[in-house]
């Protein structure tokens, strides 16, 4: 049996007047990723706070490396590393120097911290910005010098907290290699995201967390068959079409499609994705029906919400600190 | 990319405590305090930008009408009291850090480390009262070059530097307190200034107790900054030494006890507050 990273049980912690963590259950195995796939207020970001001893919860109880968060919190602390939704880097001072400072905080000598530091922001395309204060750098670049501190001292446990929020894809690549590196090396990370494509490229295994608690757990594949199938999208060009389109389509697809009047849009869940494109295309030709768009996607994020949790995202205002943060950033 | 992740540093391990750890903590962190000041010049021409328009505006245009009991110059009058006002100023601009620092994540991500949970308010205070000597060092050259001076040798000028820079480190701790409850760095300067004004305006720094009217007096003389005021002035040998009050007669002894008991209070304070940061 593998060994346990992280151990949460019943975690609860109430907001003002909303439980932001509302009987969080969670066991992550060492050496893999874990991620927490949840709309803005799931509780994504408490449940990290939780665990990374930032937070105390009013009940349940967490172990992080074997290690009680509430009662030897110094300990986790030794074997954690937090990267969060803000880089949490000094604006005013160098990459170089941020990366010193930490190095020295974790008791490197000065002359180890300074190597370290040049290691560092060698692998995350930082060496020509280094000695540069971080007030200039981008979005993108902070991230990569936040991550780069918390390897400083390799973490046992890395905690990532929507590490590519605000990224552009380049960016975001840069996160992932990094994040994937590290993993090879054997830490253990637990990522929160609100993208579907990340848990789905990173995590090994996915909770989906809504209200405070998680509603569903597996792999990115199992998760996916859960949520369903591909859909097949059709917009039309008149709003007087969309009632004979809907009929066409679920008379085609053999399932009953979902109708959006206001963007003029017929949506329907089938199995094979190219044959019920080319079935609809040629049922709408021969019907004459004037279409502006017609196309398959997969599920988005929105659809696996409404599936798994029977609500609509983005409802609550949970962690407050969320929205605060990202307004803060943009 | 590689990260390097093997690169001669061990993994973590269990934590490591002791007051060495944090002593060199604290020293870190002051550190780092003191290169963000380096890194940013503009901060300190505006610090210095204030207390040195004081100097010139109160010493000249309103001087002409001021008089100091006992006679003597009102520029060799204003000057310690400017000293001690410099001091108060400066916290805002410690609370206006630490509200930066916390907004930003930046204070997670050293409660999330191993590191002794003092070392930040520690390195805050030490980096203050670096800070404070900094701007004695300007102030005192503005003072001479206006015409004020010591009188009583270097032992005694000494020594009420070292007042000074006490009522630094309370004025500091308040406002660390001030950053950690103000989480919102824009929203510091409109709290303090607001808090700050009153203290200096009732006070000895720019206008002498005894020729404030009836009740005014008294409040000014026990106001912490006129201690520090009066107790300075007696050692650098500055006139406009107080009245016969109680308080004007203990003005070092209050210059000592209003500082200490202010960290006494304060200090705890903002140590409680950092750890229980939770939300």
């Amino acid at each position: 049996m593998t060994a346990t990273a992280i151990e949460a049980e019943g975690l609860r912690k109430r907001y003002g007047g909303t439980w932001a963590l509302d009987g969080l259950d969670l066991t992550v195995r060492e050496g893999t990723v874990h991620g927490l796939l949840g709309p803005n207020g799931a509780g994504k970001t408490t449940a990290v706070r939780a665990l990374t001893t930032l937070t105390r919860v009013a009940s349940g109880r967490a172990r992080v490396c074997g290690f009680d968060v509430a009662d030897e919190p110094d300990e986790v602390r030794a074997r954690i590393a937090l990267t969060g939704q803000y880089a949490a880097v000094d604006e005013y001072l160098s990459g170089r120097q941020n990366l010193v400072l930490f190095g020295r905080l974790f008791g490197l000598t000065p002359r180890a911290a300074r190597r370290r530091a040049e290691e560092l922001l060698a692998s995350f395309g930082l060496a020509e910005a280094a000695g540069r204060s971080v007030n200039g750098y981008s979005g993108g670049m902070r991230r990569r010098l936040d991550l780069a501190a918390s390897m400083i001292v390799v973490p046992r446990v890395l905690f990532l907290d929507e590490p590519t929020t605000g990224l552009d894809p380049r960016s975001r690549n840069q996160v992932w290699d990094a994040v994937r590196s590290l993993v090879s090396g054997g830490t253990t990370v637990l990522l929160t995201t609100q993208y579907l494509e990340e848990a789905d490229r990173l995590a090994d295994l996915i909770s989906v967390v809504d209200a405070g608690r998680v509603v569903a757990e597996g792999t990115a594949d199992a998760l996916k068959s859960r949520i369903g199938g591909d859909r097949v999208e059709v917009v039309v060009r008149e709003a007087g079409d969309l009632s004979a389109t809907a009929a066409l389509v679920g008379r085609v697809c053999r399932v009953e499609p979902a109708v959006d009047a206001e963007s003029r849009r017929v949506v329907a869940e089938v199995g094979d994705r190219v044959a019920a494109l080319t079935d609809v295309a040629g049922a709408l030709r021969a019907a004459g029906l004037p279409v502006e768009d017609l196309g398959t996607r997969r599920p988005t994020l929105d659809e696996v919400f409404l599936r798994l949790t029977g609500g609509a995202t983005d409802r609550r205002a949970d962690d407050g600190r969320d929205t605060e943060r990202e307004g803060a950033a943009a | 990319m590689s990260v390097g992740l093997v690169g001669g540093v061990r993994p973590r391990g269990a934590a490591r405590r002791g007051p060495g750890v944090a002593l060199s903590h604290g020293l870190v962190m002051t550190r780092r305090n003191m290169a963000q000041l380096a890194r940013s010049p503009e901060e300190i021409t505006i610090y210095f930008s204030l207390p040195i328009l004081f100097v010139l505006v109160f010493g000249y245009v309103f001087g002409s009408g001021m008089r100091v009991p006992g006679g003597g110059d009102y520029r060799e009058f204003l000057l310690p009291g400017v000293f001690a006002m410099t001091m108060l100023y400066g916290m805002g601009a410690t609370a206006t850090s630490v509200a930066f620092d916390s907004s930003r994540g930046v204070v997670d991500r050293f409660r999330s480390m191993p590191m002794a949970r003092s070392a930040l308010l520690v390195g805050r205070c030490l980096a203050d009262l670096l800070r404070g000597v900094l701007e004695m060092a300007v102030l005192v050259v503005c003072g001479l070059l206006v015409g004020w001076e010591w009188h009583r040798g270097p032992g005694y000028a000494l020594l009420a530097v070292g007042l000074v820079l006490l009522l630094r480190m309370a004025m500091s701790w308040i406002g660390i307190l001030l950053g950690l409850l103000l989480p919102n760095p824009d929203t510091v300067g409109t709290i303090v200034f607001p808090l700050a004004f009153p203290l200096t305006a009732l006070s000895s720094v720019f206008v002498a107790p005894e020729l404030m009217p009836g009740w005014l007096g008294p409040v000014a003389e026990w106001n912490p900054l006129s201690a520090t005021v009066a107790a300075i002035r007696e050692l650098f040998g500055n006139p406009g030494l107080g009245g016969e009050s109680w308080a004007a007669e203990h003005a070092t002894l209050l210059a000592v006890a209003w500082p200490v008991a202010l960290v006494a209070v304060f200090a705890p304070l903002a140590v409680r507050r950092y750890q229980g940061l939770t939300d």
